[in-house]
C-alpha cells in the first residue's frame, strides 16, 4: 500500500480533484435546481404528478447509456459527464423537497396564510425549515449516488478516480482497482458525514435546550 | 356597520357549502357560528379573510369591500386562530407571538415591547419569550395562540373551533380570557364551535347553521327560550332546554288560563253566585273587551252586600298584575314577596289571559332546584293541577271562556 501511494501519490491526489470537481458541479446544479423546482411542485399539484413522473423516468436509464447518449450532444470531457450526473441527481433531491413541503403540518400553512405571510414569506420562514431533514436526506442520497457513479465518467474520458479502476480493470492489477475503489468509498462516507452535519445545523432549533 | 356579509355563498363544484349567508356585525360583538361539521360554519368565517373567496356575495369590513382588498394585507388586520393552535415549532414563543408585527415591520423594541405585554395578559412568566412551543402545554401554547391573533392591535379576531382539543378546566379559562378580550378590550370576534354550552357562555349573538344555510341567529337567550326549530333544539340538546327552563320561562308558559272574570256592571248577587259556582273567593273584573280593571273578593261583597248594588261598587281598582311574556326568573321573587294569593296574567293590550297561583311558583322553584329530567314541556303547569285543590281556593278550572 505504501509503495502503492509512492508510486500513484501525486496521481491519486489529482484523480480525487478531479472526482470531486466532477461530482461536486453536478450535485451542486442538482441541488440548485431541482430544490426550487421541488418548491414549485407543491403549488402546482397537477404538473408535480408529471413532472415528478419524467424524472423518475430519466433515473431508470442505465447510468453508462446516459453517459454515452451525452457525447454526441457535449463530446467527450468533464462536461457530458457533469450533465449526466446532474440529470441523475435530480430525482431524489426533487421528490424529498416536494414530498418535505406537503409533509408540513397543514395547520402551519394554514396559520402562516392566516396571518398574512405572502406564499414566499410562508416559504422561506415555515416549509423550508421544517422540510430541511427530508429536503438534507434527498441531498444525501443524491451525494452518495454522484459520487460512485462519477467513477464510471472515465469512460468517457472525464478523469476521476474511474480512471484507476478502469485501468485496473484492462490490465489485472488489484491495486488500481482497490486504489481507485477504495477512495471513491471513503470519499462517499467522507461527503455523507458533512453533509450530516450540514443537516444538523440547517434543521432550526425546536427546544431552547443546548444542542449535546 | 363593522362586518357585514350580503348573500354570501361558497359553491364547491355545484354543491353549495355556503347559501345566501347574511349577517351585519357591530364592533364589539362576541358572534359564534355553530352548527354540526359540514354546516358551512368555517366555511363562511374562511371567507372573512379571504382565506376562501366568496363565490357569489359580498363582505365589507369597516366599510372597506374585503373581495376588493389585498388578501395578504387583509389577514395581517385580521387575528386568526386555530384550533390546531399552529405555533411555529421552530420558532420562540417571543417570535411566534411577534409573526404579524415582523411582518408589518415594527421595530425590534417595539415588537419585544408588545412580546411583553402580551406573555402578561396571558400570564406566563417573562422567560417563556425563549422557550420553544413544544415546551409549552398544551394550554399554555393555545394561550399564546390567542395573543399571536392581538399582538398587532387587530380589532377582528376569528377564531375555528380554537379550544376543542383542550380539557375541560384549561377549556373553561381560556373562554374567559376571550371573553375578557371582547368585553374589557371591544375586540369583535368570530368564532365557530360546535358546542353549544360554548356557544351560550361566549356569545352576544348566535348564528345556527345546517348545510350551509342559517337556521338562526339570535343571542344566547333567545335561542334557548325560542329555538327555530327541531335542529336548533337537538342542538341545544334536552337537557339544557329543561336545565335551561326555570330562567327563562315566561309566565305565559305557566300560568292557568282559567281565570275567573267578572265585568263590572254585574250585580253583587250575581258575583256571589259565579263564587259559589266556581268555588273561589276571589273574582278579577274585566271590562267587556277583556281588559283588566281590578278585583272583588267575598269579605268585600260581605261588607257590602246591603249598600251596594253591582260589582262597580266594590271592586279593588288596584291590582297587581303581570305581563305574560315576562320571565318567571325575574317575576316569582316579586309574586312570593308580596304575598299575593294569585296574581293575574294580562298580555301586552292588558287583557286578561290567564292567573299564576302560589301553587304553581312552589313547583317552578322546586323545578329549578331538584329539577327532574322526566317532566317535560311545561312541568310545572302539569303538577300544579293536583296541587291546586286544596292550596288554591281562588281559582279553580271550569271557565272555558277566558
Amino acid at each position: 500500500m505504501i509503495t502503492f501511494i509512492q508510486t500513484y501519490g501525486g496521481q491519486l491526489l489529482y484523480k480525487i480533484w478531479q472526482h470531486i470537481y466532477i461530482s461536486g458541479i453536478a450535485l451542486g446544479l442538482g441541488v440548485i435546481i431541482a430544490v426550487p423546482l421541488g418548491v414549485l411542485l407543491t403549488r402546482l399539484k397537477k404538473a408535480s404528478v408529471v413532472i415528478i413522473e419524467i424524472a423518475s423516468v430519466l433515473q431508470t436509464i442505465p447510468a453508462l447509456a446516459l453517459l454515452a447518449m451525452m457525447i454526441p450532444i457535449f463530446g467527450i470531457g468533464a462536461v457530458p459527464a457533469i450533465v449526466a450526473l446532474f440529470i441523475y441527481s435530480l430525482l431524489p433531491i426533487l421528490r424529498n423537497t416536494f414530498l418535505g413541503l406537503n409533509g408540513v403540518d397543514p395547520s402551519l400553512r394554514d396559520a402562516a396564510k392566516g396571518m398574512g405571510m405572502t406564499n414566499l414569506q410562508s416559504i422561506i420562514k415555515v416549509e423550508l425549515p421544517m422540510a430541511v431533514p427530508v429536503i438534507m436526506s434527498g441531498i444525501r442520497l443524491s451525494a452518495t449516488y454522484v459520487i460512485a457513479w462519477t467513477a464510471l465518467a472515465s469512460y468517457i474520458g472525464a478523469g476521476g478516480l474511474g480512471d484507476f479502476i478502469f485501468n485496473g480493470l484492462n490490465l489485472y492489477r488489484t491495486d488500481l482497482i482497490l486504489g481507485g475503489s477504495i477512495p471513491v468509498i471513503l470519499l462517499a462516507l467522507l461527503v455523507d458525514w458533512l453533509l450530516g452535519k450540514l443537516e444538523t445545523w440547517l434543521t432550526p432549533r425546536t427546544t431552547s435546550n443546548v444542542r449535546p | 356597520m363593522f362586518l357585514e356579509m350580503k348573500h354570501l355563498s361558497k359553491i364547491y363544484g355545484g354543491n353549495k357549502a355556503v347559501d345566501d349567508f347574511n349577517l351585519n356585525v357591530e364592533k364589539g360583538e362576541f358572534i359564534c357560528f355553530i352548527g354540526t361539521s359540514g354546516s358551512g360554519k368555517t366555511t363562511t368565517m374562511r371567507m372573512i379573510n379571504r382565506m376562501l373567496n366568496p363565490s357569489e356575495g359580498s363582505i365589507k369590513l369597516e366599510g372597506e369591500d374585503v373581495l376588493k382588498a389585498d388578501p395578504v394585507k387583509l389577514r395581517r388586520r385580521i387575528g386568526y386562530v386555530i384550533q390546531n393552535i399552529g405555533l411555529m415549532p421552530h420558532m420562540t414563543i417571543r417570535d411566534n407571538i411577534t409573526i404579524v408585527p415582523k411582518l408589518l415591520k415594527w421595530s425590534e423594541e417595539k415588537r419585544n415591547e408588545r412580546a411583553k405585554e402580551m406573555i402578561k395578559m396571558v400570564e406566563l412568566p417573562e422567560d417563556y419569550l425563549d422557550r420553544y412551543p413544544s415546551e409549552l402545554s398544551g394550554g399554555q401554547q393555545q394561550r399564546i395562540g390567542v395573543v399571536r391573533a392581538l399582538a398587532a392591535d387587530q380589532d377582528l379576531i376569528l377564531m375555528d373551533e380554537p379550544f376543542g382539543a383542550l380539557d375541560p378546566i384549561t377549556r373553561e379559562s381560556l373562554q374567559d380570557f376571550v371573553k375578557d378580550l371582547q368585553e374589557r378590550l371591544g375586540k369583535t370576534l368570530v368564532f365557530v364551535t360546535h358546542d353549544m354550552d360554548e356557544a351560550l357562555k361566549l356569545a352576544t349573538r348566535i348564528v345556527v347553521m345546517s348545510h350551509g344555510k342559517m337556521v338562526q341567529v339570535a343571542t344566547p337567550d333567545e335561542i334557548l327560550r325560542h329555538p327555530a326549530n327541531e335542529f336548533v333544539e337537538n342542538l341545544i340538546g334536552k337537557d339544557r332546554l329543561i336545565q335551561a327552563k326555570p330562567s327563562i320561562t315566561t309566565v305565559g308558559q305557566v300560568m292557568y288560563n282559567n281565570a275567573v272574570s267578572i265585568t263590572p256592571g254585574r250585580s253583587l248577587k250575581e258575583a256571589l253566585k259565579l263564587m259559589h259556582e266556581k268555588r273561589v273567593d276571589t273574582l278579577l273584573v274585566t271590562d267587556d273587551s277583556g281588559v283588566l280593571k281590578g278585583y272583588v273578593d267575598i269579605e268585600q261583597i260581605d261588607y257590602n252586600y246591603n249598600t251596594a248594588t253591582s260589582v262597580d261598587d266594590v271592586m279593588t281598582r288596584k291590582v297587581f298584575y303581570v305581563n305574560e311574556n315576562s320571565i318567571i326568573r325575574d317575576t316569582v321573587e316579586r309574586i312570593l314577596k308580596r304575598g299575593y294569593k294569585n296574581v293575574p296574567v294580562v298580555d301586552k293590550d292588558k287583557k286578561l289571559v290567564g292567573i299564576v297561583t302560589r301553587a304553581s311558583l312552589v313547583d317552578i322553584v322546586y323545578d329549578a332546584l331538584w329539577g327532574d329530567s322526566d317532566t317535560t314541556t311545561h312541568p310545572a303547569k302539569d303538577k300544579a293541577k293536583s296541587s291546586t285543590t286544596d292550596q288554591d281556593k281562588v281559582v279553580k278550572a271550569g271557565d272555558d271562556k277566558s
